[in-house]
């Protein structure tokens, strides 16, 4: 293949690639204003779905429920993440390492099937032993998701660790910081951008699982996934596009905003650069 | 006053103060240290022992641990009895090789579209890479579930895409799309790819692309120069996105159950399924553990690449 | 004979006086490799000393070392007296400065040059006046307000030296600190640094892999290799009396001629080598015995060339062809054929002839000669 023709290659696959990803998100925004009550055949215009889904109670509550538990566990799970992190790579070789380390990381690749169940199974005894927790719900879908959400904020806080020069610490040290003054005033502020992404991160996965939540989960407590879970599986539903197109919208424009911040910081950047290149 | 009274004048705080200057190191570690141990690990160990345990018709609905002891002799048999029971019934075996299939053929799919998008991403000007990199991920941001129901409407007998072949005539009647074995494929491919892509990305974005300069310089074609050059230096990106992509896609609910109905057997809806409709815990439980034995190798595998990565 | 030393001046040479850092047969190893392999320094308060070397010979470890950073896989470390082992790096009268600045990029220069002052707990008033001083020192002053990357890489550098002065530490470290300027810089941060230490008395103890640097600003300097010392000693003692042929290439360029021993007298030696068809007098005795294999070292500056007949008769003179000419403006270099050998001569270009013809030209013959006290006599 030559180099003119990979590039077409390249450039095919790419749209191609996009293309698969966006249109059936976009297919579902259609649909979301489709008057008939079966979904993918049009019947008109019409945004009643959307009342539909205002109207439901039931929403509500899911909604309530999965934020709540979405932004307790990106709190603790960003701290747990943080340590954990610090430990693997600013500790060098501790007692138990090896163990801490596969732990770290096997919730990223675990199914979640395996987690949930052993999850839930875990409750379960410790109910019988202590008798704690006693209700599942709230207390214990979070405490879940922090297992699995913590372990992303390792691998981000890792990776910028490791990216760290570890000079500025050791300047640090050698102007009279203690290393535990250190870690407050160079490591941490350092990380902050990579805790920011993790705590974004967690909220995100947990918002959206399903399993996990699923098995430790108990009566009366049903967050959105489990939610939108339940109605679907028995076929389509439009005021579940209606919803869907909500989540993808907000989700737009998080990201959208989110990279019209960071294009700015960089312009920023670069006037400052040129600014002290003058001097 | 003397010495003993001057020890218990120091208070509480000044304890704890102590404490955490000297042994602050410590501390960091063992806090998600404890976490993990108990919220990850020793579950594991709990549904190895249920596992080996009888199912009972109770709440919670097997034998309690604490008759371990006396019932040592039955235990054995037990042991046997549900992993056995696995082994014996068709069922389990087709579900798990099927899964393997499916996750096999998932990953190098996955493989297929991602490396030349990664690769095009690496190549491509700056702005044009923020942009790709942003679409790619934005998909992943919004709710899995719901991308996963979209396919639902496009592949359904009354979907989108069977509306639409029907319009133009290509066919009469609607063609079975929808829970199907074809249907999981389109599923995982889709919800996974930016796991294959991303990692990949890393990979050759930290590449000398020079190399590729010189191998042409040299003689190379660039068919030769990709299985020569390309393809070597990014085996550990693509080792990297392919387990990403296969371990959970091995046990995988949501898609089989959305898309493949009941006609598609992936062992993590069988999992589910054992455990809520039968009620059977210890086989399920088994079902784990046996899912779990299978992962270990790779997921091992993938730990070692990542801890690679970040002491190197 | 000659004048009385001055101690001030020259320290190390007063037999009575206490080094104010001493490393006491230091060696690190990492796993297999050595770095650092029992060395002993000494360095005194005041001198701005250097250490020599290419990559990997061990300087920064030692650096590092001195810094707290490592600790010595054995051996001891004093400054001022005080033994350094166990001693951590917050604890130590040292500073350093890296060669990469570390400058925190989440502080202002001011936040960057008061943080040490800060961790010692002074009063803010103090500290205040004090980065005062030491930015107006480095001329800085302007900048107080502005982040590191707001800055170009000269005022980093100077932001870099004010932060490790500012505490007045009784040593300070620098680790390659011109390595990264341009050219044009360097000169000036050079003679800067070295006004700046004579001023505040503060000894230096510099790392550099780069002679000329070196030679410009220390007192001493100690050549690096394979995490030993090849030799210790001022520019001019190592420059002009090296102790070994790494030395005398390391520093410099010299012509070394393999040779032996045929005459060792009280003020005279000779050397006869095979390499070349003139024998090499030397106006001085040497504790090296006859007929021991010895090469000796002539620097391409001490070498005069001439197109008629030297006057130094047949010792220290040789006949060869012009191979190649250097014009470099003030100076050209030579390089003569002689039998085997190339051999390299600077000369300066004083008077250019009025007829416009430069002096030499290639392929031409001509003679070179030297002085008798010029050639050095190396027995390693």
């Amino acid at each position: 293949m030559s180099n003119g023709r990979q590039s077409r290659f390249l450039f095919i696959t790419t749209c191609f690639g996009i293309a698969f990803l966006y249109i059936p998100m976009i297919m579902l925004i259609i649909y979301s204003f489709n008057k008939s009550k079966i979904v993918p055949i049009w019947g008109g215009f019409s945004t009643k779905w959307y009342g539909v889904l205002f109207a439901s109670e039931e929403v509500w509550e899911s909604v309530t429920l999965s934020l709540k538990v979405a932004v307790v566990n990106a709190c603790f799970a960003t701290i747990l993440g943080t340590l954990a992190g610090l430990a693997l790579v600013r500790f060098g070789r501790f007692k138990g390492r090896t163990l801490f380390s596969g732990m770290i990381s096997a919730p990223l690749v675990m199914p979640e099937v395996i987690t949930g169940l052993s999850l839930l199974l875990m409750f379960i005894t410790l109910k019988e032993f202590i008798g704690w927790p006693d209700k599942r719900g709230f207390t214990t879908i979070t405490i879940a998701h922090i297992t699995f959400s913590m372990a992303y904020v390792a691998v981000i806080i890792q990776s910028r660790l490791a990216g760290m020069a570890q000079d500025l610490e050791e300047a640090a040290q050698d102007l009279g910081a203690k290393p535990l003054r250190v870690l407050i005033d160079i490591t941490l502020p350092l990380l902050a951008p990579g805790m920011v992404a993790g705590w974004l991160l967690s909220f995100t996965l947990s918002l959206d699982d399903l399993i996990i939540a699923s098995f430790v989960s108990g009566p009366g407590a049903v967050t959105l996934p489990m939610l939108i879970y339940s109605r679907v599986r028995l076929g389509l539903r439009p005021d579940i596009n209606a919803l869907a197109t909500i989540i993808i919208l907000v989700v737009a424009i998080g990201v959208l905003l989110a990279a019209w911040i960071m294009f700015r910081q960089q312009k920023q950047r670069e006037l400052e650069l040129s600014m002290s290149e003058e001097n | 006053m003397n010495e003993a009274d001057k020890i218990s004048h120091i208070s509480l705080a000044d304890r704890l103060n102590h404490v955490l200057q000297h042994h602050w190191k410590r501390l960091i570690v063992f806090i998600p240290y404890f976490w993990l141990f108990v919220f990850f690990l020793a579950p594991f160990f709990i549904v190895l022992k249920i596992s080996l345990s009888e199912a009972i018709i109770a709440s919670p609905p097997f034998k309690p641990m604490l008759n371990w002891a006396e019932e040592g002799i039955m235990q054995i048999r037990v042991v046997v009895d549900n992993y056995a029971y696995l082994w014996e019934d068709d069922l389990y075996v087709k579900t798990y090789l099927n899964s393997l299939k499916i996750s096999t053929i998932s990953t190098i799919l996955c493989l297929l579209l991602g490396y030349p998008i990664a690769y095009a991403i690496v190549r491509s000007s700056h702005t044009t890479k923020h942009i790709l990199l942003m679409l790619i991920i934005l998909p992943f941001w919004t709710s899995f579930l719901l991308r996963v129901y979209a396919w639902m409407g496009l592949l359904a007998d009354q979907g989108t895409i069977n509306n639409l072949l029907i319009s133009l005539g290509v066919i009469d009647d609607p063609i079975r799309l929808l829970y199907s074995e074809f249907a999981v494929y389109v599923g995982i491919v889709y919800t996974y790819v930016p796991f294959m892509i991303l990692p990949l990305y890393a990979n050759m974005e930290k590449l000398d692309w020079t190399l590729l300069e010189a191998a042409a310089d040299l003689g190379a074609k660039p068919m030769t120069t990709f299985f020569t050059v390309t393809l070597p230096m990014t085996t550990p990106g693509i080792i990297a996105g392919a387990l990403l992509v296969f371990i959970p896609a091995t046990g995988e609910f949501v898609i089989p159950d959305l898309l493949g109905g009941g006609n598609v057997l992936m062992i993590g809806r069988l999992l589910y399924n054992e455990f809520n409709a039968n009620v059977d815990w210890p086989v399920a439980s088994a079902v784990a553990m046996v899912l779990l034995v299978v992962l270990v190798l790779p997921m091992m595998l993938y730990q070692h690449i990542q801890s690679k990565e970040t002491e190197g | 004979m000659s004048q009385p030393i001055d101690y001030n001046d020259r320290p190390w040479m007063d037999p009575d006086a206490e080094p104010f850092i001493r490393v006491q047969s230091v060696s690190k190893h990492f796993g297999d490799f050595t770095a650092v392999d029992s060395v002993d320094l000494e360095i005194y308060k005041g001198e701005l000393f250097s250490l020599l070397g290419g990559s990997g010979c061990g300087k920064t470890t030692l650096l590092r070392m001195l810094a707290g950073f490592e600790d010595p896989s054995a051996g001891n470390i004093f400054i001022d007296g005080v033994n350094m082992n166990d001693v951590p790096p917050y604890e130590r009268p040292v500073n350093m400065m890296f060669q990469s600045y570390a400058l925190f990029p989440h502080m202002t220069v001011e936040n960057n040059v008061a943080y040490g002052l800060k961790r010692d707990g002074l009063p803010a008033s103090d500290i205040a006046q004090k980065v005062e001083e030491v930015l107006a020192m480095v001329e800085l002053t302007r900048f107080r307000k502005r982040k590191p990357h707001q800055l170009s890489g000269g005022q980093r550098q100077r932001v870099a030296l004010a932060r490790a002065l500012v505490k007045q530490p009784k040593v300070l470290l620098l680790d390659e600190p011109l390595g990264a300027l341009d050219k044009r810089l360097r000169e000036q941060a050079q003679f800067e640094l070295m006004n700046l230490q004579d001023q505040l008395g503060v000894t230096f103890v510099v790392v550099t892999h780069d002679q000329e640097e070196a030679m410009t600003l220390s007192t001493r300097i100690a050549i690096m290799d394979n995490g030993r010392f090849m030799q210790i000693g001022t520019p001019t003692e190592i420059y002009e009396f090296p102790q070994s042929r790494l030395v005398a290439n390391f520093i410099g360029n010299a012509n070394m001629f393999e040779g032996r021993i045929t005459e060792n007298g009280p003020d005279h030696v000779v050397v006869e080598s095979k390499e070349v068809d003139c024998e090499f007098y030397i106006d001085h005795g040497l504790s090296i015995q006859e007929g021991s294999k010895v090469w000796v070292a002539l620097r391409p500056e001490k070498i005069s060339i001439s197109k008629g007949t030297p006057a130094s008769g047949p010792t220290n003179t040789l006949k060869g062809m012009v191979h190649g000419i250097g014009y470099l403006g003030g100076t050209s270099t030579y390089r003569v054929q002689v039998g085997d050998r190339l051999i390299e001569i600077t000369s300066p270009n004083q008077n250019r002839p009025k007829d416009g013809n430069p002096p030499i030209e290639w392929d031409e013959e001509v003679y070179l000669s030297w002085e008798a006290s010029s050639s050095v006599v190396l027995s390693k």
